[in-house]
């Protein structure tokens, strides 16, 4: 909303301030200042002049004139114009020698076609009045010459622009504003909207209100002998533009004028152009509209519309209909002022994406009793500025609808703010706005109603949402105010007009809380882990495309292809949610070697969204008067997709570096795995690797991790075609994880280990396998033959070769035994170690490679 | 005396044993280092060398000289002991300082052979404001990112043709009416707490947030944000102030000034706006005349986030008493927070997780 100062200062007794300070008070109030412009502050030495002589000057590519104007000096000053559309006698704005035009441009004397110019006879658009740059700016006959153009056309003014927030419809006109100005500054307020229409017995046409639902108050008025050529006056247009509105035609302007300061939208109408009663109606299936805009619009049964005996005349509230849209000829016209529903406008608008001036006003709640007022303003304009005769009688279909009206204790304000008002403040408060207070209770306010912003009261509602304590007041709103409906409403006026500064800053202090849950504990550490192993940790968006999984090779019937989809994406080119974090991950990684760093691991958690196997399509959207219950609150969950949290690394180029200190050592699937363990060690967790064929890994280096039978996730080098689809470099790895299964089984704390005193045995073994065997089944054999004395064991090498024969590996371990009670003897050093390579031999047929 | 006929045993004449001891110390002395030491050590000090051979023949002496001889030798073999061993200092502490020049490296080399990674700073800040209100007695509240549409907006009091609904630009899921969007703010997490945890109920909830907004320096379609929501008897809007004065404190240091400024929410009545006076210019861009300000953009105040005291419809909503139980919430966005608390500029060095943004933020925030 923009709002010039002068307009302002037209309502409000202003004392002399700026407009900073003005904007900074209203943004106190709640009603934000965006910026300021400035207009005309820096405009100097402009006058009227008056043309004395035109001498056409011949001989350029384009017609200019030598002309000689009167300005209030001794001697007429000699100006060379441009301009053809003034004549001798017309009184036009002259900046002087010395004189500075908006913007800061400076004008002097200089010699121009040939001639002496002192000075330039300006355009509207080089006064910043506004776009008009076809000729020279008339002034009215008679206007005093020599005058200050400044102060005669108020070319100074600023214009603030203010944020008004959704529930303000009120703001959204200099009225509203002016009102909250005066409040802010003690100052006096003068309403203009306090007009008293005259009274009438008679229509102006005939209308009805057929939907009681869609509108509750639709005004008709009438003019005749309109003279179309009638121009706008310069204060208006001004203001128009000031306001952000482009002038029209003196009866557009007229309605859009009127709308800005008192915040009702008007629509007018060309009287010959409607055929019979006017109906407020829905629309009925299959009707159509063009409307002003050019766009023939398919209308929704639910739509709000004006209708005449013809059929649609106009979107109520949103737009009019191109059809009785007044034209330059237009002399006969019909004025329309409404109260629209606000939900029924709101989705109107929405509907076929359609945000007017008017629908702004109307979706945000317009004063219901301004449309007898406005209309009265429009066709009293219309006769004043353009010769009509207001034709007797006024058209007024209403329904009843009651004031809401609310009771509070008096002290309920300073409850909720947290410091005392007086009860004289709090009514002082609720007057200054507007409201009606009264001493008392009154049971009958809860019994609800509907807020404009379609917000239900029911009378169930209302009574939990009823404030009930001592010395209790029953305030009724101003019809202006239709967002204030509940005890907070109220209370929230109050605090904002006493001043949100003043309230006190006091911590309260809350019950001892439980502190971070064991799942939130792990990620952090997960995160902190992998950080300190070399992966830096990336927020990659969840936004997928069917392309990826195809990129990921993944099978026709892989569940990760089960993806929710967006009805909206910001491109159709990423319209899936993630079901895997590989994506995202991979091409920040491409991002990252793109820009010369080719040595990349990264990392992220964070959730996927798996759909559930036969989930609803749609979740239920519940009531609110109450607490849904379980069932109803299971039914929104059961549509939702599971969204697990899961880790996932992908790395490439050199995982250790090359330096002085020599080869460094490329990055692998080997590199993955260990992030899976490093992640299964935070949770206190050892993971059982396992070979696995699993897209999008490499078939021969891919490992299936799990936590008992439980699968948690993969890692391994990628597919090759993988590297190839997404650029990435050869032998990138990857680690996909599932946290939220590894949450399942925590283990609890960690359990102290007896540290023994006595001494260690240390054998080393060497076992030659089949080398498709796994590692880590011979290791798992060896702990569980070796038994209880064995305190660890580890491969320290191993060796394929001749020596061990083809086919073969050697597997070289360095066992360590040791008893907590006692120095092991040799024997039982021995016994162990036989044991260990006995289910070695057993399980995977290792055979002791001999010394 | 006169009568005995002592026999001469010529080593261990006075000047004999001087002779020895003088000789051994020479050598000593002249042992330029540990082994030619060693070898001195042998032939003076050692079983064969004249002053032990000396000693061994005072028991051929007459029982009266003997004292007297043994004084003189024991005399000269601890001269000898004491200047084998201050000789042997000499050359060890002689050898140290060679061999540890010798072993002088240059420390200055690097050994950037396993580069450390680092978090996130959205995610390490997440943690921060957790931990900042865990301190306080809050709790970490958590919910989905793909949402019910009740959850985002009609339980908080955002019916479906309401204005402020047209100014989150939502993502819906499936359809435009499937039920399910993509949360458009943290906000749903005080609707999950309060169901979940009832009254009382102090939680903090940061977490991601969707918005159909193009990517830009300022706008990123997948943003974070936290909430906070404390519900309990008795609170006032002088508590919610309390509460996030204290936590601009905790985020931008001590002596930050704020500013509550009335605005629209929804689900807060009354609500407000929390600004920070802008901490690079400290307001002074705002006057005229004064240099310009890229931080607040003149305004001397940054808006830092929503905030306001819970609106009774929503706990009604919850089930919870508004006769009984009041509460404030506030929400912030995580983006913003680290462009003002880390002078980021580009939301895009967020998002596009290029590895030179992230690293220098290390652990923790």
């Amino acid at each position: 909303m923009r709002v010039p100062l002068s307009w302002l200062r037209e309502y409000v007794d202003l004392p002399a301030v700026t407009a900073q300070e003005v904007a900074d008070k209203l943004t106190a109030a709640g009603l934000k200042l965006e910026s300021i412009a400035s207009h005309g502050h820096d405009v100097k030495n402009v006058v009227v002049g008056e043309v004395l002589e035109i001498e056409e000057l011949t001989g350029f590519k384009k017609p200019i004139r030598h002309c000689r104007v009167e300005v209030g000096e001794p001697t007429p000053r000699e100006i060379v114009c441009g301009a053809t559309n003034f004549a001798v006698g017309d009184r036009v704005p002259v900046v002087l020698p010395g004189g500075v035009l908006p913007g800061g441009f400076e004008v002097g004397a200089r010699k121009t076609y040939g001639r002496l110019s002192e000075g330039m006879i300006c355009s509207e658009r080089e006064l910043g009045l506004g776009e008009d740059h076809a000729g020279i700016m008339v002034l009215p006959a008679g206007t005093p010459v020599g005058a200050d153009v400044v102060e005669l056309l108020g070319l100074r003014d600023d214009v603030i622009e203010l944020e008004i927030t959704p529930d303000i419809g009120y703001a959204l006109s200099i009225r509203g504003v002016a009102r909250e100005v005066a409040i802010a500054f003690g100052a006096a307020f003068r309403d203009p909207a306090d007009v008293r229409p005259p009274e009438h017995t008679s229509r102006a046409w005939p209308a009805c209100i057929d939907d009681p639902t869609a509108c509750d108050r639709f005004v008709l008025r009438q003019v005749t002998g309109f003279d179309p050529e009638a121009k706008s006056p310069l204060w208006m247009r001004t203001r128009l533009i000031r306001a952000g509105m482009r002038p029209v035609s003196l009866a557009v302007d007229i309605t859009n004028y009127l709308m800005l300061e008192l915040g009702q939208p008007l629509h007018a109408f060309d009287t010959d152009k409607l055929t019979g009663e006017i109906v407020v109606r829905r629309a009925l299936p299959g009707e159509r509209l063009e409307t002003l805009d050019h766009v023939v619009r398919d209308l929704d049964p639910d739509d709000i519309l004006i209708t005449d005996q013809s059929g649609p005349i106009s979107m109520a509230g949103t737009m009019g209909g191109l059809e009785t849209e007044i034209s330059d000829g237009s002399t006969e016209i019909v004025i329309e002022a409404a109260h629209f529903s606000a939900t029924g406008i709101s989705r109107e608008s929405r509907r076929h994406n359609l945000v007017s001036e008017a629908s702004k006003r109307f979706e945000r709640g317009v004063d219901r009793e301004l449309p007898l007022v406005a209309s009265w303003r429009a066709v009293s304009m219309l006769a004043e500025l353009g010769g009509a005769t207001i034709v007797p009688g006024v058209t007024h279909a209403e329904v009843e609808v009651r004031p809401a009206r609310v009771s509070i204790p008096a002290a309920h304000p300073g409850d909720i703010a947290g410091m005392p008002y007086t009860k004289e403040t709090v009514v002082r408060r609720l007057e200054q706005i507007g409201c009606v207070v009264v001493d008392g209770d009154d049971p009958a306010v809860r019994e609800g109603g509907v807020d404009p912003t379609g917000v239900v009261t029911g009378g169930e509602l209302a009574a939990r949402l009823a404030v009930k304590g001592d010395d209790m007041i029953t305030v009724t709103p101003p019809s202006w105010r239709p967002d204030l409906t509940d005890p907070s409403d109220l209370a929230e006026e109050v605090i904002r007009l006493e001043g949100y500064e003043r309230l006190p800053s006091v911590l309260p202090s809350a019950p001892a809380g439980a502190g971070l849950t064991e799942g939130q504990r792990l990620r952090r550490r997960v995160g902190r882990a992998l950080a300190e192993a070399g992966y830096a940790e990336v927020l990659a968006y969840p936004f997928i495309s069917a392309d990826d999984f195809d990129r990921l090779q993944l099978p026709a019937d892989d569940a990760r292809r089960r993806a929710m989809r967006l009805a909206n994406p910001l491109g159709e080119d990423e319209p899936l949610m993630r079901t895997t974090l590989l994506p995202g991950l991979l091409k920040t990684l491409v991002r990252n070697v793109g820009r010369g760093f080719a040595d990349v691991a990264l990392f992220e958690t964070g959730a996927v969204y798996r759909p559930r196997e036969g989930a609803p399509e749609a979740a239920p959207v519940l009531g609110v008067e109450r607490r849904p219950t379980e069932e109803e609150l299971a039914s929104i969950e059961a549509a939702l997709p599971d969204q697990p949290w899961r880790v996932a690394v992908v790395l490439a180029g050199e995982f250790e570096r090359s330096g002085w200190w020599g080869a460094g050592r490329q990055a692998s699937w080997a590199d993955a795995v260990q992030a899976g363990r490093i992640v299964a060690a935070e949770a206190g967790l050892e993971l059982s690797v396992v070979a696995d064929q699993h897209e999008p890994w490499h078939p021969g280096r891919c490992a299936a991790l799990y936590l008992g039978d439980l699968l948690v996730g993969h890692a391994g080098e990628l597919h090759p075609r993988v590297i190839e689809a997404y650029g990435l470099p050869p032998r990138t790895a990857a680690l996909e994880l599932e946290l939220t299964r590894l949450e399942t089984a925590l283990p609890g704390p960690a359990q102290a280990p007896a540290i023994s005193a006595y001494p260690v045995a240390t054998q080393d073994v060497a076992l030659i396998v089949p080398d498709f065997t796994p590692v880590a089944d011979v290791e798992a054999a060896l702990r569980d033959g070796a038994g209880d004395l064995l305190e660890s064991v580890r491969l320290f090498d191993v060796y394929a070769g001749a020596q061990v024969g083809a086919g073969n590996k050697s597997l070289a371990y360095a066992m360590r035994f040791r008893a907590p009670d006692r120095t092991l003897t040799a024997e039982e050093i021995s016994a162990a170690r036989d044991a260990a390579v006995a289910l070695a031999a057993d399980r995977v047929g290792a055979q002791l490679r001999s010394a | 005396m006169s009568d005995y006929d002592p026999v001469e045993v010529t080593p261990l004449h006075a000047d004999e044993v001087s002779r020895m001891e003088a000789d051994a110390i020479a050598a000593i002395k002249a042992a330029g280092s540990l082994d030619a030491l060693k070898q001195a050590r042998l032939a003076h000090s050692g079983d064969r060398s004249p002053l032990a051979l000396a000693n061994r023949e005072i028991g051929a002496l007459p029982p009266a000289a003997r004292a007297e001889a043994g004084k003189r030798v024991g005399t000269a073999r601890r001269a000898v002991a004491e200047a084998l061993a201050a000789r042997q200092a000499e050359l060890e502490a002689e050898r140290d300082a060679r061999v540890l020049v010798e072993e002088t490296v240059d420390v200055t080399l690097p050994w950037d052979r396993r580069p450390r990674g680092a978090r996130h700073p959205l995610t390490t800040l997440q943690e921060r404001i957790a931990d900042t209100f865990v301190a306080m007695g809050y709790e970490v509240a958590e919910g989905p990112e793909l949402e019910g549409e009740w959850f985002n907006f009609e339980a908080l009091n955002i019916a479906k043709d309401h204005p402020a609904r047209s100014e989150h630009d939502t993502f819906f899921v499936g359809s435009t009416d499937s039920g399910m969007v993509l949360r458009t703010q943290t906000s749903p997490l005080q609707i999950r707490a309060l169901l979940e945890r009832g009254a009382p109920c102090y939680a903090i909830a940061p977490g991601k947030t969707f918005r159909t907004d193009e990517l830009d320096a300022t706008h990123t379609p997948v943003f974070h944000q936290t909430e906070g929501l404390a519900v309990d008897k008795g609170l006032t809007m002088a508590h919610l102030k309390g509460t996030l004065d204290r936590f601009a404190e905790v985020m931008f240091g001590e002596g930050i000034t704020t500013r509550f400024r009335p605005n629209y929410f929804p689900f807060t009545e009354p609500s407000a706006e929390m600004d920070l006076k802008c901490f690079v210019c400290r307001g002074a861009s705002a006057v005229p005349g004064n240099p310009p300000c890229r931080t607040c953009k003149n305004e001397g105040w940054i808006e830092w986030g929503g905030c306001g005291m819970v609106n009774p419809r929503v706990l009604v909503a919850c089930g919870i008493d508004p006769s009984v139980y009041s509460g404030f919430a506030f929400g912030m966005g995580i983006e913003r927070t680290l462009m003002f608390r880390h002078n980021a500029e580009d939301m895009r060095d967020m998002i596009e997780g290029d590895v030179r943004f992230t690293l220098p933020f290390g652990m923790e925030i």
